[in-house]
């Protein structure tokens, strides 16, 4: 068994060696997990806010299903969205089983009700402040959202970090639906359980390093995007 | 303020709609096929020249046999490529394939730990071998997942009359994973496991472990190939399909197969009728 | 200005406001007149805050009915009344962007916004904080933030609640002047208060709360000179003694 600092080196190495290869790998986790937590905001935040605000029948029911959501077995997503997407599946005309977007597909599943579930925490409470207010001003209900949606900026970028945290990390929906092939479908995850299969242990953690490396990255830009603007609406 | 937010989302919804399906690009044929085939990097090797030879690009789906057999089953494939005579002849049997050709033959090797606990270290004969491992409940790690290795195993355990089933969970260990992962675990128990070759000369992380068995003639594993019936399933690219069968099984193919190495020693010999 | 029109009398009847069958509030009758600011004044849990959001439409009444003008409270009328908090609630956003939502609610064009924010901004002595987080104000600077947004829809009635509850003497005076203004603007000042001066010297009746029904509506010298009511007398002095 290799050691840890050996481990440690191996990575640093191979981020250095410009490796194109890899770095085809890198750009389409990235690329799948970033447009798989911009198809779950574009989901999930209208949602969390609709659930934050609205009085409707069967609003704690949909709550308590969307936060049971969250934890969905990746498997379970991966094997869904494949016997959908498969030939002698309904949706198999599509012809997008193993393709990136199917990976988008099963991920998008993932992270959407994470997001919608944060959204309706954090928003459900700045509403309690805002609502008697908005209410005076006379805004419309998807006023209210909107205006719930921008002045909770900051949090929710939180909420969209931790489903690209859930995205970048995940392996068991993206390796069925999107097969792990070699310059199609092949991700950071599914390359480290490849290479792990193949007893190439050193290779597989240096990725892992690699994966906590970009995690850290992307995590960091944000924060100092919102830095900024954070103490310009001091929240 | 709410009309501006709404419009940016729907924006949002458009983008995504036409980003998405922006791939899918080119002239390509999917393969199903082993874990052995790829993890040992045959595939790596071989399909770049027939991309060059065709303009065929070959997207390879590497599962275990059984997985790689139910999906061509659902269609989503274009050409077999597995080990499993029994179970190959039977998809096209059944209609989901067109027609099985023989491409190679690899062999089985039985991995152990150094220490050997059974004694089983040089036998000859494969069956007294694991006769031997289960006779000393010595731990055997089984791939369990239905795979082509993992059937000729059970075929083995049954001339030697021993019923593994009924052993699952004591010495004998099914870990329902591909070869690579099922080598990690066994090494990792200091167990027995039976492995294709070309998987075990490309393994990295061997340990102390080393083939304890080999050369007996049951232990021979042969690969076939089978173009999925586009009768059954329409969107299979049978044309370029049959190409790359043809190409595997005609002599550029063949040549291809046997002057493949790994770490210096030829893994898979091309037999082709 | 907007074209306010005649006096704007409220009239009230009938009004109760239950919760599990607790009565919380039982107006028979109450008219309001538009002539001058009306403060609302009594002890805690008299119903104050309750009567200012019926009033404004905020919650429904059990039963009864609230009329400005005749028109029925909450709705359309109820965007041409503003309201303020006893807690101002600011935007997380800048001085000028809590006014701008304002306006933009109520559909004032771009074009016009610009120049009306620094009119309103300077009204409320917050020109140099234009660009500052709101809710980096003091506590002062921030409740007359609250006023000149309300004010930005050039409503016909404000209400205010307890605007200057948690305030030093300074800062309430400001935020009186500020009240003042308005009134004499043109806007009706409906208002609860527990500072008796401020009371005085801005009210021109009070209407005296307690345990949810008016005791007492009276013009404010009278009431402060002689109040009717054994509430309102008991209420006086306790406040005189502090």
């Amino acid at each position: 068994m290799q050691d840890f600092a050996g481990t440690f080196a191996h990575s640093v190495g191979l981020i250095l060696s410009g490796d194109a290869e890899l770095w085809a790998v890198v750009l389409l986790s990235l690329k799948v997990s970033l447009l798989a937590v911009f198809a779950s905001a574009v989901i999930g935040l209208p949602l969390g806010a609709l659930l934050a605000v609205g009085r409707f029948r069967g609003r704690q029911a949909v709550i308590v299903l969307v936060n049971a959501l969250m934890g969905l077995p990746p498997v379970v997503v991966g094997l869904s969205v494949y016997m959908i997407l498969s030939n002698s599946g309904p949706l198999g005309v599509l012809q997008l089983l193993y393709t990136p977007t199917a990976m988008i597909i099963a991920q998008t599943i993932l992270v959407a009700p994470i997001i919608a579930a944060l959204t309706r925490e954090l928003l459900e409470g700045l509403n309690n402040e805002y609502a008697e207010q908005l209410r005076s001003f006379g805004v419309s209900r998807m006023g209210v959202v909107a205006t719930l949606l921008w002045d909770g900026r900051y949090g929710l970028s939180t909420a969209l970090l931790a489903g690209f945290g859930r995205a970048i990390a995940e392996v068991g929906a993206v390796i069925i639906v999107g097969g792990n092939i070699n310059h199609v479908t092949r991700v950071m995850t599914t390359t480290i359980a490849l290479e792990t299969s193949r007893g190439n242990l050193a290779l597989a953690m240096a990725l892992g390093v690699l994966l906590i490396l970009l995690a850290i990255m992307v995590n960091a830009s944000v924060a100092a995007l919102g830095m900024s603007g954070r103490a310009a609406a001091n929240v | 303020m709410a009309g501006a937010i709404w419009r940016i989302w729907l924006g949002l919804v458009v983008g995504v709609a036409l980003i998405a399906p922006a791939w899918g690009a080119g002239d390509f044929i999917v393969l199903q096929s082993t874990t052995s085939t790829r993890n040992s990097g045959l595939l790596d090797a071989i399909l770049p020249v027939f991309q060059a030879d065709s303009g065929t690009e070959v997207r390879v789906v590497a599962v275990g046999t059984g997985q790689a057999i139910k999906n061509a089953v659902n269609g989503d494939g274009d050409v077999l490529m597995v080990h499993a005579r029994a179970a190959e002849e039977e998809f096209v049997a059944q209609g989901w394939g067109v027609e099985r050709f023989d491409l190679m033959f690899n062999d089985f090797v039985l991995v152990g730990p150094v220490g050997d606990p059974a004694g089983v270290a040089g036998m000859d004969d494969v069956v007294a071998a694991i006769g031997r491992i289960a006779q000393s409940r010595a731990v055997f790690t089984s791939r369990g997942d239905d795979s082509g290795t993992h059937k000729a195993e059970l075929a083995l355990w049954q001339t030697a009359g021993v019923d593994v089933a009924a052993q699952s969970g004591t010495w004998y260990r099914e870990t329902g994973a591909g070869m690579g992962t099922t080598l990690n675990i066994g090494i990792g128990m200091g167990g027995y496991v039976l492995s294709d070759r070309a998987s075990w000369v490309a393994f990295g992380n061997r340990q102390n472990h080393r083939i304890v068995v080999q050369g007996d003639a049951r232990l021979i594993n042969q690969y076939g190939v089978i173009l999925v019936n586009p009768a059954r399933h329409p969107r299979v690219r049978a044309t370029a399909g049959q190409g790359f069968i043809d190409w595997l099984l005609g002599p550029a193919g063949q040549a291809e197969i046997a002057n493949f190495r790994v770490r210096g020693q030829q893994v898979f010999f091309p037999n082709a009728k | 200005m907007s074209d306010r029109g005649a006096p704007l009398p409220v009239t009230v009847n009938d009004l109760t406001y239950r919760v599990g069958g607790q009565v919380l509030l039982d107006i028979p009758s109450l008219e309001i007149s538009q002539a001058w600011p009306t403060m609302i004044l009594g002890p805690n849990g008299a119903g104050k805050s309750l009567l200012l959001r019926l009033l404004h439409g905020l919650i429904a009444p059990t039963s009864g009915t609230i009329r400005f003008n005749g028109q029925m409270a909450g709705g359309a009328v109820g965007r041409r009344q503003a309201m303020v908090f006893q807690k101002p609630v600011l935007l997380r956003r800048t001085v000028a962007a809590n006014v701008n939502y304002a306006l933009k609610v109520h559909d004032v064009a771009r074009a016009e916004r610009k120049g009306r924010i620094s009119a309103l901004l300077e009204q409320g002595g917050l020109s140099d904080h234009a660009g500052q987080p709101a809710r980096t104000l003091s506590g002062g600077e921030q409740q007359r933030l609250a006023i000149v947004r309300a004010l930005a829809s050039d409503p016909d009635v404000l209400f205010l609640d307890e605007p200057t509850s948690s305030l030093d003497p300074s800062a309430s005076l400001a935020i009186e002047d500020l009240i003042a203004r308005a009134a004499r603007g043109g806007a009706k000042v409906i208002m609860i208060t527990h500072d008796l001066g401020l009371a005085q010297r801005l009210a021109g009746d009070i209407v005296f709360l307690h345990h949810g029904r008016v005791c007492e509506q009276t013009r404010a010298p009278e009431f402060f000179a002689h109040p009717k009511s054994h509430e309102a007398q008991a209420y006086l002095a306790s406040k005189l003694v502090l």
